[in-house]
């Protein structure tokens, strides 16, 4: 076994993910998304880019859509976090999930969770956004299969649909 | 093979049959795969464009504690290559470097770090030689060849000659000649290169488990590189976040990768970053053209000679294809009475080009619609006019023996000028907004595929079960665009049963039949017509099952969830009674469906004729409006519509998805995307710099299926996931023309070129009017 090298200084994380409460030792420089990944076993998080380039990886923490990929694990701590698995509800997709499967607004789906959190976050604060206002909120989002067309449509039927 | 009674049924859109798992995150792609007891596998990657290897020590890194195996090009002495006739690159560089970021040695160890630690540690040297970043630096007299075989940089020379080209021009009222070039650009699908390779020294079994499109390809190469038997090496396919062409190519990090994991003896993961990503590149290449039309009054194109440079980088790959499909694809959209193509494929001493969406066919359709726009405009035509007084009549055969079977472009040019109201608006809107339009087209894959084996050219198995699911074995790889889904169809359409009874098991070469993958749009013509074939054999061994069981003659029995004689009479059984009946004796089913190509189909006899054979082209037109801001060179895309020919549509909704996503990748093309290299240094290695369009940028882009239904496609079907790219480069430049009145003859049609072909025209101007002034 290799020795962990000593500079590497942990501290408790305690957050709510997806719902639940939990405590971790995390080192001070781990980012979010290999948090998710690899101890939380949070797969559904992507990694697209080498640093905030694509939005694949987009989480909530606390209600706000960020890229998981540049924000420290430690930075959540006491807050909650919320990703693509945990969005269903006693095994149910929840009405995003359902559209973007529906309306195909996923072809391969690996943009698909950054995308269908990013518009979660959009939804929460806006209920019923415009096309216009959609786009905006997800730019920061790539998407190389769709040229977003069903991606728009299917937040918006989203959005037409009961929480 | 031929079409089916259900043809011309409009079908609803079915949701992917692997859409939950991907919208609920449950989908697992490579990187996802349970890795915690594999190695971390990290490349070092040569700093140098072009160089004689000196020294490569790995001793040192070697000697990291925690490093359980590293490769050099000493461990592979095999080349490989998409090409049989084009093997000239190793998994890791041997003698010789040829492009900065290309692979010299690799390692496996327990974590990145140990392993980007013993990276550090590699001692390499190299007598640097003269390198070629350009195809004019490559091709000038005196460079040294990249390849001691391929004097003069020169890949390969194609040089076609179809009809009379000098009285084509003699007859022609208007000739025009145009230099047209096109970036180099990448495929950029969201999800990175990634493979998990598990090899275990006991069995001398390997596992691989990569993003391959075509796993058969990866399953040979591997073989060749390790000196495997392939019946010890399993190729997987996991959930893949994308292709457009990217991995139809063997990579050298797959065979890398499975390197280390035989020297480790043990698993290797493997991630490349974005930036590896666009080192890795294979995409479409920068390419440079000289088209010389001729046109009579009416708009009939009487000739056609054509010049294509592409700059394919430092080795092979697929570089033979392109610069072939280049010039065949000339043909088979219009009817055009003589051509000449001279291609030429150069080295330089930057990464590889490859297989992209439209492959070959992409830059040489878009000059030749601007041509067509520019030379409608000279003879004071509509553009939609030039393209109708060219059209082809089905069945029939081009100049070059490519079989156009079936041809909705007429109807294609219809809709499009309906639905943007072209005839109302073009040559009426305020400065600055502009309408253009473009046809294109692609095949339903190649009638002669690159491994020639002499096999069926799609194999299916079907199996059915005592708990009466039917399963489909098929080796094509789901990478998004939905194959899976439409095997599934076909299946249960064929024998009508619910879909929800059938499941898709595919690529997985444990279990799967050989498939030649997901290319050239080849997956819904050929295997869709193997699981027709597979589901009628089927068919009939359960239709035999209840004659039996109902007392009747088969061919009075219906088949579906229910079996019954005659319309729904009384006699009738469920589909479980009838599997019972039809297991007795034989046990459960397994039946195979094939489909292969007929020799007729598969292209001319001259040197190179295979390239662009198919037995169906789909066929598409669009129509674009853009605003151009002549302060700033912003060109927004207003709108699209686009129509394209798919024979028939399988899955509507698929359908729709794959021409709108083509017809964006195309804009991707045409406005923003682009490679830039300093020194064979990329400056566009990441998603930041490659501009690949926002949600924010991209418009509203309208799509009408066209169905000509194919004699032979399934159901009448055609390929949908390419054909409509190529259009949008040259719809939205000719949009350009007709807002600002600038012939933009460089893609992509960023805002600096903008800008400065508007400077250049009011030097000119000025030029002019001082010019006048003085005279």
């Amino acid at each position: 076994m290799q020795t962990q090298s000593p500079r590497s200084r942990k501290r408790l994380l305690k957050l709510k993910l997806n719902g639940r409460w939990r405590e971790d030792a995390v080192a001070e420089n781990q980012l979010l998304v290999d948090y998710l990944r690899d101890v939380a076993g949070l797969t559904g998080v992507k990694t697209g880019c080498d640093g905030g380039e694509c939005g694949a990886c987009t989480v909530l923490v606390d209600g706000e859509a960020v890229p998981s990929c540049i924000t420290l694990a430690a930075r959540c701590h006491e807050q909650s976090v919320e990703t693509i698995e945990g969005l269903i509800q006693q095994g149910r997709p929840n009405r995003l999930q359902r559209s973007f499967h529906e309306k195909l607004g996923a072809q391969c789906g690996f943009c698909t969770p950054g995308m269908i959190m990013a518009a979660e976050a959009l939804l929460r604060r806006n209920p019923h956004p415009n096309d216009g206002e959609i786009r905006l909120a997800l730019s920061g989002n790539l998407c190389r299969c769709t040229g977003y067309i069903k991606i728009i449509e299917s937040v918006r039927t989203a959005a037409e649909t009961p929480a | 093979m031929s079409a089916d009674p259900t043809a011309g049924a409009k079908r609803p859109g079915v949701p992917l049959i692997d859409g939950i798992e991907k919208v609920t995150g449950r989908a697992r792609y490579t990187a996802d795969l349970m890795h915690a007891d594999a190695l971390v596998g990290r490349i070092f990657r040569s700093p140098f464009s072009h160089g004689e290897i000196v020294r490569l020590d790995v001793s040192k890194a070697r000697a990291v504690e925690g490093v359980a195996g590293i490769v050099t090009g000493t461990d592979c002495p095999h080349g490989y290559g998409v090409l049989p006739v084009a093997m000239n690159e190793y998994p890791l560089a041997r003698g010789r470097v040829r492009y900065r970021g290309e692979p010299v040695a690799a390692v496996a160890a327990i974590d990145a770090k140990t392993a980007e630690q013993a990276l550090e540690l590699i001692e390499f040297e190299v007598r640097e030689l003269p390198a070629y970043y350009t195809s004019e630096e490559a091709r000038a007299p005196g460079a040294i060849p990249l390849h001691d075989d391929k004097p003069g940089n020169l890949e390969r020379e194609v040089h076609h000659h179809f009809g009379d080209v000098s009285r084509g021009f003699a007859e022609a009222d208007l000739v025009r000649e145009e230099r047209i070039s096109c970036a180099e650009i990448n495929h950029a699908q969201i999800e990175p290169h990634a493979c998990l390779a598990d090899y275990d020294p006991m069995s001398g079994r390997l596992t691989m488990q990569s993003v391959s499109q075509v796993g058969y390809y990866l399953h040979l190469m591997l073989a060749r590189c390790l000196e495997m038997d392939t019946s010890r090496i399993r190729v997987v396919k996991p959930f893949i976040g994308g292709g457009f062409g990217a991995r139809v190519e063997v990579l050298n990090f797959e065979i890398v990768t499975a390197l280390l994991a035989r020297a480790a003896s043990g698993k290797v993961m493997m991630q490349l970053t974005r930036e590896e990503n666009f080192l890795t590149h294979r995409a479409r290449p920068q390419t440079d053209i000289r088209l010389k039309l001729g046109m009579r009054r009416d708009g009939r194109i009487t000739a056609c000679d054509c010049e294509v440079v592409q700059r394919g980088g430092a080795y092979a790959g697929y570089g033979i294809v392109t610069i072939l499909y280049a010039g065949a694809l000339l043909q088979g959209l219009y009817d055009i009475p003589s051509i000449k193509y001279d291609g030429y494929r150069v080295y330089a001493n930057l990464p590889p080009c490859g297989a992209m969406r439209g492959h070959g066919s992409v830059n040489t359709r878009h000059a030749f619609e601007c041509l067509l726009d520019r030379m409608a405009r000279d003879l004071g035509l509509d553009p939609f006019a030039v393209r109708r007084a060219n059209l082809l009549r089905a069945p029939t055969r081009t100049l070059n023996d490519l079989m156009v079977n079936s041809y909705g472009l007429e109807e294609c040019l219809e809709r499009v000028e309906s639905a943007s109201k072209w005839r109302a608006r073009i040559g009426k809107l305020p400065r600055g907004k502009g309408l253009g339009m473009a046809c294109s087209h692609y095949v339903s894959g190649a009638a002669k595929p690159i491994h020639w084996t002499g096999e069926p050219h799609a194999a299916v198995n079907v199996r059915l079960d005592f708990d009466g699911g039917i399963t489909a074995l098929t080796g094509a790889a789901d990478i998004g665009q939905g194959s899976s889904t439409m095997v599934a169809i076909a299946v249960a359409e064929t024998l009508g049963v619910s879909i929800e009874r059938v499941r898709v098991v595919a690529a997985d070469s444990m279990v799967t039949p050989k498939d030649n993958g997901a290319y050239s749009s080849r997956i819904t013509f050929m295997v869709g017509n193997a699981a027709i074939d597979a589901a009628r054999k089927l068919k009939a061994i359960l239709i035999e099952a209840a004659a039996r069981k109902l007392e009747a003659r088969p061919e009075d029995i219906e088949c579906g969830e229910a079996f019954r004689v005659g319309h729904g009479a009384q006699s009738s059984l469920p589909f479980a009674e009838i599997v019972k009946e039809a297991l007795v004796d034989r046990g459960p089913i397994t039946v195979s469906g094939a489909f292969t190509c007929p020799p007729e189909a598969q292209g001319g006899k001259h040197r190179g004729g295979a390239v662009g054979s198919t037995m169906g082209f789909s066929y598409a037109a669009q129509v674009v409006e853009v605003d151009v801001d002549e302060a700033t060179g912003v060109v927004r895309v207003d709108k699209v519509w686009a129509a394209l020919d798919c024979g028939h549509a399988i899955n509507p909704l698929a359908v729709e998805g794959q021409i709108e996503g083509s017809v964006w990748m195309g804009m991707g093309q045409a406005l923003s995307e682009e490679t830039r290299y300093v020194e064979g240094l990329p400056l566009h290695a990441s998603l930041l710099e490659y501009r690949v369009p926002t949600s924010a940028e991209s418009p509203a882009i309208e799509v009408q299926i066209v169905e000509s239904h194919d004699p032979y496609g399934p159901f009448g079907a055609k390929e949908a996931s390419e054909g409509a790219l190529a259009g949008f480069p040259p719809a939205l430049v000719n949009a350009v023309a007709n807002a600002i009145g600038i012939d933009m003859d460089e893609l992509p049609v960023t805002p600096d070129r903008i800008v400065e072909a508007l400077v250049e025209r009011r030097r000119r101007a000025r030029l002019a009017t001082a010019q006048r002034a003085a005279s």
